[in-house]
């Protein structure tokens, strides 16, 4: 991609204009009214919704929801969880840090766009007739769907061993790997395929629409061909969790709720105590940044479904039909550990049992079509933020590994772990500056 | 071989527009639907509205009235494919949009989806808008155009080696030149292709044979050597049918319509090749020779761009910088695999490696699909 074409140096600033800095999917469509629909987040950045990534005043969106780009925070942590999740861990192929840096810089750009229902680059059908659009076109015509990407940075980013065993400094940043961004321990029960684990940096696009966040991941992958490359991606559909307190918490595919206890993106004590890193927790560059683990959680769906429905029940230590704990009605009544069975999953990832403890969930039911002894390849693509793994996921983990009743009938087969920075807070930034500038 | 059609098509489209575009960013004809010209086929008609039309955008809208899916043809003198749609469904309308210059053309209807078709000549007139060749460009066709003919001419010995193998019954020696045989060709495949009844012939795999093609060329023999293990009185007549279609090819190949456009997207779409077809072992798949076929369309795209390089270098220096890098480290990585004159065997690169390769092609297809608009554009 041209970094410079994408810069014009004369930018519109009538109120009616199309932003500056890209072409407008929503311009396709035509502007049908002046309505403001900032995203249902608007988490307090409702200045930034408003600016393109010039810095101009942008024009209404009719009906796009978008959520916003620029913030104090990455979008697409709190954020109330969208409806559908391409995500893709990257290696990085180059050993040059300037490249590496443009692409970031480059990712940016098109990261801005694309939030905002733009068009990467010189768009998908207005470039040069004879060379390829730089937007590959199929999210032409949709609105932003609340598409939101977050970047995260994985510990091999920072340093590598060689097949010899040698550490390796990759980019010089080995001095500002965080001390919470630690290579996973080996949980028990886990059979992890390094094909669907690790990586350099990961992409989390999160949208209402398959096609938006498909296109999203889709274009930043082009963007970075010669510099990093996709180790391997995940689709996901149906939010498993959710960050909107009010909202009736989705069904995992074993036909249960799960994760209703979970942080609301809105509650900002919450947040500050478990999920976004502080001053002082470790390097200035994820203060205001959290940890992401992902695991690709595979469900035994076949067995779990002539599994008794008391079994079942037993296992979560809810209800099925609405969702309820033991011994109570409804779903968001207060739970009663002690009346769930010993190791039903409820009573053992509940804070109650964990000193507090709590992470921020957004997880996603995934199937990857049959695997060959046509047995669903489905499960559960679990992602949970949290301010240090070291102090949340990895107790939680030990802790369920070894007793959840659940683990009959699941298997976690891939594994990540990075440093999601703080948020870009305007135009101009980007995508890992603190921790590379 | 699998993109034969697309790319065969795409290239002489290019090539023919290229007299339109060079120069200047012309927009695209956006009222060509009022002009375009009713195809009316059916199964037993190939009926065109206009048969006389004025060069430049030219629009055809078929209507398939007939019973059975049809595809439809512009055909260039010696049928190349000027343009081509296929799977129009009974019942369906398509369109279909070429940059067409001055001169006899046919356009075919094929009910079925197979032969020659139902042929309706046209004609196109005007002189369409003189390229303003940059001096530069045109020695680089010229001497693009005289690689091609250098490649056909070295490849008819050594196909003519490997047939006499195979008639001797040598088994050993026709598989050691295999590979050998084919790399002016896949340096070149582009142009190759552009010639619609040679490819079919020489360079089709099993499956991409249309109902009642007979399967004849390479890749039969390749079959034949190293799955079947057999070589009777048809792999004989194969393979001098081989060389007789190839000695046609390098006849012909002086007249392949070539621009600097055309040079551009072809290195790119030998890119396409080994992104498709050969990072996955699919090209010589009982062979697993693919790394010699990888190798020279890398060759052959390289030196498209080496010749294009002086304008490319001028018009956009970041581009022709990161081009000569992804040239270089692409290069390097096939010479790990190389053995003495040829390369391992692909079913021994595991797919780690295969990945690496992939990302590679990728690296350098990527800037190289910029290179017809730098050289020919800006």
């Amino acid at each position: 991609m041209d970094a410079e074409r994408e810069q014009p140096t004369e930018q519109s600033t009538g109120p009616q204009t199309v932003p500056s800095a890209g072409l407008s999917r929503r311009a396709v469509i035509g502007w049908a009214g002046a309505g403001v629909a900032i995203g249902a987040a608007g988490v307090g950045t409702v200045a930034a919704a408003t600016m393109d990534d010039k810095g101009a005043p942008a024009p209404a969106a009719p009906g796009a929801a978008e959520i916003p780009f620029y913030g104090d925070h990455q979008s697409g942590i709190a954020t109330p969880v969208q409806d559908r999740l391409h995500f893709a861990a990257f290696d990085v192929s180059t050993t040059d840090r300037d490249a590496l840096v443009k692409m970031l810089k480059d990712w940016t750009k098109a990261a801005a766009a694309m939030t905002g229902g733009r068009e990467v680059g010189t768009g998908a059908a207005t470039g040069l007739p004879e060379a390829p659009p730089d937007d590959t076109g199929e999210a032409l015509g949709l609105p932003a769907s609340r598409l939101s990407l977050t970047i995260g940075f994985g510990p091999s980013l920072f340093e590598t061993s060689t097949p010899d065993g040698q550490l390796v400094d990759r980019f010089g940043l080995k001095a500002k790997r965080p001390d919470a961004l630690i290579d996973l321990p080996k949980f028990p029960h886990d059979n992890l395929d390094p094909t669907r684990s690790g990586g350099d940096i990961c992409i989390q696009a999160c949208a209402d629409d398959p096609q938006v966040a498909v296109h999203a991941i889709r274009n930043l992958a082009r963007i970075a061909m010669g510099t990093a490359s996709i180790r391997w991606s995940q689709l996901g559909f149906g939010k498993t969790s959710s960050t909107t307190p009010d909202a009736q918490t989705p069904r995992n595919l074993m036909g249960f709720k799960d994760g209703t206890h979970n942080i609301a993106g809105t509650d900002t004590a919450a947040l500050a105590d478990h999920v976004w890193a502080a001053p002082g927790d470790g390097p200035e560059w994820m203060t205001g940044g959290s940890y992401l683990v992902a695991r690709r959680i595979r469900m035994h769906i076949e067995t779990w479904d002539r599994t008794s429905l008391k079994e079942q029940e037993d296992v979560f230590g809810r209800n099925k039909g609405e969702g309820a704990p033991y011994g109570k009605a409804k779903e968001r009544d207060a739970p009663d550990l002690k009346a769930m069975p010993a190791g039903s999953h409820v009573r053992l990832a509940h804070p109650d049992s964990n000193n507090g403890l709590m992470i921020l969930r957004r997880g996603f039911s995934f199937t990857d079509g049959t695997d060959g002894l046509g047995r669903l390849d489905a499960g559960l693509f679990f992602l949970a933020y949290q301010r240090d793994t070291r102090k949340a996921f990895v107790p939680l983990q030990n802790r369920l590994a070894a007793s959840d009743k659940l683990n009959e009938y699941i298997q976690h087969v891939g594994s990540a772990h990075f440093a999601c920075p703080a948020g870009v807070r305007k135009p101009g930034e980007w995508w890992g500056q603190a921790l590379f500038g | 071989m699998s993109a034969r059609r697309s790319t065969a098509a795409s290239l002489l489209t290019l090539a023919v527009a290229a007299v339109v575009l060079t120069g200047c960013s012309q927009k695209k004809d956006d009222t060509a639907s009022a002009d375009a010209i009713q195809v009316n086929a059916s199964d037993s008609a190939c009926e065109l509205s206009k048969t006389s039309f004025p060069a430049g955008h030219v629009s055809l809208e078929v209507h398939n009235k007939g019973s059975k899916a049809t595809e439809v043809y512009v055909y260039a003198p010696g049928d190349k494919i000027v343009t081509e749609r296929e799977n129009i469904g009974p019942g369906t309308k398509a369109a279909i949009a070429a940059e067409i210059k001055a001169g006899d053309y046919e356009v075919a209807c094929k009910p079925g989806m197979t032969g020659d078709g139902i042929r309706q000549k046209i004609t196109v007139t005007g002189e369409g808008a003189p390229a303003k060749g940059d001096p530069r460009l045109d020695a680089a066709v010229a001497s693009y155009r005289k690689y091609a003919q250098e490649q056909a001419d070295a490849t008819i010995p050594v196909v003519q080696q490997f047939a006499d193998a195979i008639k001797a019954g040598d088994t050993v020696k026709a598989k050691s030149l295999f590979a050998a045989s084919r790399v002016g060709w896949e340096r070149t495949e582009p142009v190759a292709e552009s010639f619609g009844d040679i490819d079919p012939k020489t360079d089709t795999r099993e499956d991409g044979l249309e109902a009642g093609q007979e399967w004849t060329g390479w890749h039969k023999l390749e079959k034949s050597l190293w799955a079947d293990n057999t070589i009777g009185d048809n792999e004989k007549k194969l393979a001098d049918q081989l060389v007789t279609d190839l000695k046609d090819w390098q006849t012909r190949v002086g007249t392949a319509d070539i621009t600097a456009t055309s040079m551009a997207n072809g290195a790119k779409e030998l890119l396409d090749e080994v992104a498709t077809g050969k990072v996955t072992g699919e090209e010589d798949r009982y062979s697993h020779t693919d790394l010699s076929d990888f190798a020279a369309n890398v060759e052959g795209a390289e030196y498209a761009y080496e010749l294009l390089k002086p304008v490319a270098a001028e018009k956009d220096a970041e581009l022709s910088k990161s081009l000569d890098t992804e040239f270089a480290d692409l290069k390097t990585l096939l010479a790990k695999y190389k053995q003495g004159e040829a390369y391992v065997s692909y079913d021994t690169v595991g797919e780690a490696d295969r990945k690496t390769f992939s990302d590679a092609v990728n690296a350098l297809a990527e800037p190289l699909s910029k290179l017809a608009a730098a050289v020919v554009v800006k």
